[in-house]
């Protein structure tokens, strides 16, 4: 209690260095809970949006490039697959459980449109829940040219069934391109999965392949094939035959190619993660020296609460506290900044891709960076308290004789 | 030469009942066996010596004390001008300084064989320190100065702090800052907090030397009455006549220390 108050005078007479100081060590602490967390909760939240499908088969090319535009709609197909592929595929019963088809080349308002077939809505992209339409809607009917909308892309176009649109010509918005002739109809809007399902259109595969300006002769080519494996193991053997076997087709595996994905940026990690832990030492630097630069002014402060009792510890706790203290009020700011900027990650992301990440998800970090930044913030201390503690209590005791 | 032996057999371990930390508990057996031993003075000094070392090398000799006695509850006058050596035999008697030889016994204490830490905790518990300057913490209220007086010995009593400002006549006053308050005030506040946790010992260097004559009797009259209340010793120091005449037991602070008669080493 006596320690308190005399930690809690001292934060109150040093108003100014005691909030730059725990803001300082707030950033070191908000910033480094942030990229851990947003690292960590978006690797999980991306490696399990796989749509229940475990890789994805195309034309030559990059693997990463093509989960990224069969899953995630965000890049370029590296090619084309025929018909003949997908009946090989489809054939193979010992292995494949499920290969659906998509075909990509057009947009509306910046949406990506993706042919496919109904069964794509049949693969459950969590446990015992596959796509679902909201009612009154229905799925498209294969030979009509009739559309199924993510959720997202409803609520931001304003898309409602009954409505029609003319698809865009490219896979990204441009006022300038060609718009096709023909007109879909909205018969159908797909109940929210926080899957990048969510951010496309989705109309017959047909429809896709034969939209009016496309060259006739590639009417019957496919993007890309998603897959669902009988059994996780024959995943890798599948993709290795395919990936050495033959030299226009590339198999990849959506959860092995995501986490690779963000381990390239691991080195982000680590740089950022230093640069945290340099403004947490500055922080703790502050702290050494707001307090240092305090101990001449306080010397008399300590040696008239010597003369009334304290003993030397008493005042070498009461900086420790004192330090720890600015420390947990950084901490505090930490979290608060932590919260803003992982929410406005989470609506980045969520923004630009669908998946959702949980700003409130726990993670080791959240416990570590605070423990260890108040750790740090107490040693911090230590200097000045030794200071205090050394504290002669006669010399600045005034007047003397 | 009998004082001296008692002290000789001094026991070479403190308990907190000794100091006087057993707060209100009765006291153990081994006390009340002691019942019939000659009961000694609160403060008691024998051949106490302190010196410092000047910037020129020399030692000078600062206290030299052959011998010296309060009992409880007395109330005693020093007189001593500037340069006598007054203040370092309070800081000597408040454990504050350590001398370089002698005994001092303050309510059974051999401070002197104590730690620092033990000196400390005496203080905390027996002595009330009133200063010339006050030394109030500027950035604390009336009532958390006189809080802290007693938080170091028997513990803070926030209802007993605003019960001696009550009496010193701040009852108003216990959320005001030193700087708001004028001199005299200060001083009251300053003798609360000397009283704050309830000393056997109260020492008073200059209390009233920053004061003008009616505020300096004033306060002379606060401390004298609220130590006699609270049964403790009080032992001023002042060079100031009309203070030192209202003490029916007034000593030249000269004849009890002889370091002012010595020649500098």
């Amino acid at each position: 209690m006596t320690l308190w108050l005399i930690v809690r005078k001292s934060l109150r007479q040093h108003l100014l260095s005691t909030v730059i100081t725990a803001v300082s060590i707030g950033l070191a602490t908000g910033l480094l809970m942030s990229i851990v967390a947003v690292k960590d909760q978006s690797m999980r939240a991306f490696t399990n949006v796989t749509g229940g499908f475990d890789a994805v088969m195309g034309s030559r090319g990059s693997k990463l490039s093509l989960v990224l535009f069969a899953v995630f709609h965000m890049d370029k197909a590296p090619g084309t697959l025929t018909l003949k592929d997908l009946e090989e595929i489809q054939g193979n019963r010992r292995e494949i459980k499920t290969a659906v088809p998509i075909v990509v080349g057009d947009n509306h308002q910046g949406y990506r449109i993706v042919g496919t077939t109904r069964g794509f809505f049949d693969v459950e992209y969590a446990t015992g829940k596959p796509h679902t339409v909201r009612a009154p809607g229905r799925l498209f009917r294969e030979k009509s040219q009739e559309a199924v909308i993510g959720s997202h892309v409803a609520r931001q176009l304003g898309l409602r069934l009954g409505d029609e649109f003319k698809p865009m010509h490219g896979v990204s918005y441009d006022p300038n391109a060609v718009e096709h002739s023909a007109k879909y109809l909205v018969v159908g809007v797909l109940e929210p999965s926080n899957t990048p399902a969510d951010h496309a259109i989705w109309i017959p595969l047909k429809g896709a392949q034969n939209m009016p300006g496309h060259d006739a002769e590639v009417s019957t080519d496919i993007s890309a094939i998603l897959i669902k494996f009988n059994s996780a193991r024959q995943g890798p053997i599948f993709a290795d035959q395919v990936n050495k076997g033959t030299r226009d087709k590339t198999v990849a595996m959506i959860a092995p190619e995501v986490t690779a994905f963000f381990q390239r940026f691991e080195w982000l990690r680590v740089v950022l993660g230093a640069m945290a832990a340099m403004v947490a030492l500055v922080g703790a630097g502050g702290i050494l020296a707001s307090l240092h630069n305090t101990m001449n002014e306080r010397r008399r402060e300590f040696a008239i609460l010597r003369a009334l009792g304290a003993r030397r510890g008493t005042v070498f706790g009461a900086i420790l506290l004192e330090s720890a203290t600015i420390s947990s009020l950084g901490v505090m700011i930490g979290f608060s900044l932590y919260a803003g900027f992982i929410a406005a990650a989470a609506h980045f992301i969520a923004a630009r891709t669908g998946v959702i990440i949980n700003p409130l998800e726990p993670n080791l970090v959240m416990a570590l960076a605070p423990v260890a930044i108040v750790a740090l913030g107490t040693l911090a201390g230590i200097l000045p308290a030794m200071k205090a503690y050394r504290t002669d209590v006669a010399e600045n005791l005034i007047p003397q004789s | 030469m009998a004082a001296a032996a008692s002290m000789a057999k001094a026991p070479l371990f403190v308990s907190w009942e000794m100091i006087g930390m057993n707060k209100g508990k009765p006291p153990s057996t081994s006390r009340r066996r002691c019942i019939n031993v000659p009961r000694m003075p609160l403060l008691e000094i024998r051949d106490l010596r302190k010196s410092y070392r000047t910037p020129d090398g020399k030692v000078l000799t600062v206290l030299n004390v052959p011998g010296f006695e309060l009992e409880e509850r007395q109330q005693m006058a020093l007189r001593g001008s500037s340069g006598t050596g007054k203040t370092t035999l309070l800081h000597c008697i408040a454990g504050i300084l350590s001398p370089d030889s002698g005994h001092l016994r303050l309510a059974g204490h051999d401070l002197p064989a104590l730690s620092e830490s033990f000196r400390d905790r005496v203080r905390a518990v027996n002595v009330g320190y009133i200063f010339q300057t006050f030394n109030l913490l500027q950035g604390y209220t009336c009532l958390e100065n006189v809080v802290l007086g007693m938080s170091f010995g028997r513990g803070g009593e926030p209802r007993f702090a605003r019960t001696l400002l009550e009496r010193v006549g701040l009852g108003d006053r216990l959320d005001y800052r030193p700087s708001q308050l004028s001199v005299g005030q200060q001083q009251r506040v300053a003798v609360a907090r000397a009283l704050a946790n309830k000393p056997k010992l109260v020492l008073a260097d200059e209390p009233t030397g920053n004061l003008d004559p009616k505020n300096g009797q004033e306060a002379l009259k606060i401390i004298r009455e609220i130590c006699e209340e609270n049964s403790a010793a009080l032992l001023l120091v002042s060079h100031d006549p009309a203070v030192l005449e209202q003490f029916e037991d007034c000593r030249d602070l000269a004849e009890i220390n002889r370091a002012m008669q010595e020649e500098p080493a």
